[in-house]
């Protein structure tokens, strides 16, 4: 799948911005006046502008309103109700917690529970796709959450639960890697199924136009696959290995903003990974993967 | 809606023929000629003149070469357009409600006004049946032709979808795929018609009819062939004065 800078922005930010969310929904630091407004202030600038980045893809963004209709079926409308609803009860608690010094308990617990929803939606808009064996694995969501949760956790400073959160979140990712490299293979789709010719082995002999097209840019992205085992340490590294060892060292404040800066990008190339390594059916018929 | 319905009245769509295609992708050209100059936002091309031409199809004929256990290879020519599936992803990940199935006839349509361009209903479709126009930033897909074939102002035999209408070979039919007596299930039961990637729980309603199987070349050829036998072995007259003159020298 091609990766989109859009989508990877989107994910990356938005997913710490709603994990942070979650963490001061519970009152985890319990923080108040411009110490909270601090908090609120970075939260709400990842999520919302993770949620920005994600329209630069769209072909109409001035219809973007009409994407909230279809929570019924579709995750990708639930995803953007969640997000809506979570920060809308976020920036009324918030608000309780910056400028009245009250932590509305139950308001805290209900935009923490939110927050959580929204980034489990964005999960699935990807592990819905049976077309993507890679993305359609149960262990999808669960990257997605131990991310958001174990990074929430980092930046809001809580030391303890972030250092085993986000050794849980690099060994949730190395299973989905192990667990990924074979769900094409598994999924049972060859060039044999797609053609439906069953009479021999079949081969893509000729594809039906001479250029390229919108399929092929879209799901046939494979520049870059050669690095991928680099990629995967380098951004595995990043996102778990050194944040831990920072959190393990006694407290300063240029350890933890190292930690953070060093999880922040990890997890942006793990995500480029996500979906540069992501295999569509479709290339089947154009003999890619 | 972007709730697939229960059940439709009719399943119309199409059963392509493998057998007699002969890959001439005309099909491809009055597909793209027909919903360019009608219904909806006209399929776009860039640089189409130029060393990088890329544009925007809802059908699209691909080749595959075919190596059986023993004998030759065989090529097939497979025309590849939207299946207009029962069991539709493409509609149901839809987050504007731009994607709906037709009750009245089971045909899938995007209406271009509702949607965002999210791309999402082209990741869902295993069959790469829907792009993305690059002009009008709305998914683009092939409609069957539900312009032609309700169109009282067309002359009674133009009321099948373009690609049908136009096709030399014959390799493509139209109808209504529920109905065991029509045409094309009639085709379908009696080709042994086929689902594209069954695996993916689509259920498409469009139908392939497999290639039928080559002769086979034995060891009696042809009746005919002994009447073809050359008649002359040896030469005679100015060739064969010629042959032997050469020889000598
Ligand atoms: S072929 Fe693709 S676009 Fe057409 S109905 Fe099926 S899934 Fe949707
Ligand atoms: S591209 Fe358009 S039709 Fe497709 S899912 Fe997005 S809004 Fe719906
Ligand atoms: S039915 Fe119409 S839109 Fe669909 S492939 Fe044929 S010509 Fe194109």
């Amino acid at each position: 799948m091609h990766p989109a800078p859009s989508v990877i922005i989107f994910t990356t930010l938005s997913g710490l911005g709603f994990g942070l969310l979650a963490w001061l929904g519970l009152g985890l630091p319990a923080v108040t006046g411009i110490v909270a407004f601090i908090f609120f202030a970075i939260a709400f600038g990842l999520a919302v502008g993770g949620l920005m980045a994600s329209t630069f893809h769209l072909g109409h963004p001035e219809r973007a309103l009409k994407a909230f209709t279809q929570w019924r079926s579709s995750w990708l409308s639930r995803e953007g109700v969640l997000a809506v609803a979570a920060l809308l009860v976020m920036a009324v608690y918030g608000f309780g917690v910056v400028f009245l010094s009250v932590q509305w308990t139950l308001l805290g617990w209900i935009g923490s529970l939110l927050s959580a929803l929204a980034v489990f939606a964005t999960s699935m808009i990807y592990a819905q796709l049976k077309t993507v064996p890679r993305w359609n694995l149960p262990l999808t969501p669960a990257l997605f959450m131990s991310f958001a949760i174990g990074g929430g956790a980092l930046m809001a400073g809580q030391i303890k639960v972030a250092t085993v959160l986000l050794i849980v979140a690099g060994i949730v990712q190395v299973a989905y890697w192990i667990v990924g490299d074979r769900a094409l293979l598994g999924s049972g789709s060859t060039l044999s199924t797609a053609t439906g010719l069953r009479f021999g082995a079949v081969r893509a002999f000729e594809p039906p136009h001479t250029g390229t097209n919108y399929l092929l840019k879209e799901f046939a992205y494979v520049v870059g696959r050669r690095h991928s085992m680099k990629l995967r340490v380098i951004g595995l590294a990043l996102m778990a290995v050194v944040p831990v060892l920072c959190l393990l060292l006694p407290f300063s404040h240029v350890l933890a903003a190292v930690a953070v800066l060093s999880h922040l990008m990890g997890v942006a190339v793990v995500r480029w990974l996500f979906f540069a390594e992501a295999e569509h059916v479709l290339g089947l018929y154009y003999g890619v993967r | 809606m972007t709730q697939l319905p229960e059940h439709t009245e009719k399943s119309l769509g199409l059963v392509i023929d493998l057998d007699t295609c002969v890959g001439c992708h005309a099909c491809v050209v009055s597909c793209k000629g027909w919903n360019t100059e009608n219904y909806g936002a006209p399929l776009s091309d860039q640089d189409p003149y130029g060393s990088d031409p890329v544009g925007t199809f809802l059908n699209r004929v691909h080749s595959y070469e075919v190596q059986p256990a023993s004998g030759p290879a065989q090529l097939v020519h497979f025309p590849k357009s939207c299946l207009h599936c029962e069991d539709a992803p493409c509609v149901t990940v839809c987050p504007t409600g731009a994607s709906y199935k037709r009750t009245e006839d089971g045909i899938v349509l995007v209406n271009e006004s509702d949607c965002i361009g999210c791309g999402l209903c082209a990741w869902a479709c295993p069959y790469g049946a829907r792009e993305m126009d690059a002009v009008a930033g709305v998914m683009k897909k092939c409609t069957l032709c539900v312009d032609r074939i309700y169109n009282t102002n067309l002359p009674e035999e133009d009321r099948e979808p373009a690609c049908v209408r136009t096709c030399p070979a014959g390799a493509r039919h139209f109808g209504d795929l529920s109905d065991p007596g029509s045409a094309v299930s009639q085709l379908v039961a009696e080709r042994g018609g086929m689902d594209l990637m069954p695996e993916q729980g689509t259920k498409p309603v469009n139908k392939y009819l497999p290639p039928r199987p080559k002769d086979k070349i034995g060891e009696d050829i042809d009746v005919l062939a002994p009447l073809l036998e050359p008649v002359a072995e040896e030469q005679r007259g100015f060739f064969s004065w010629l042959d032997k003159a050469l020889e000598k020298l």
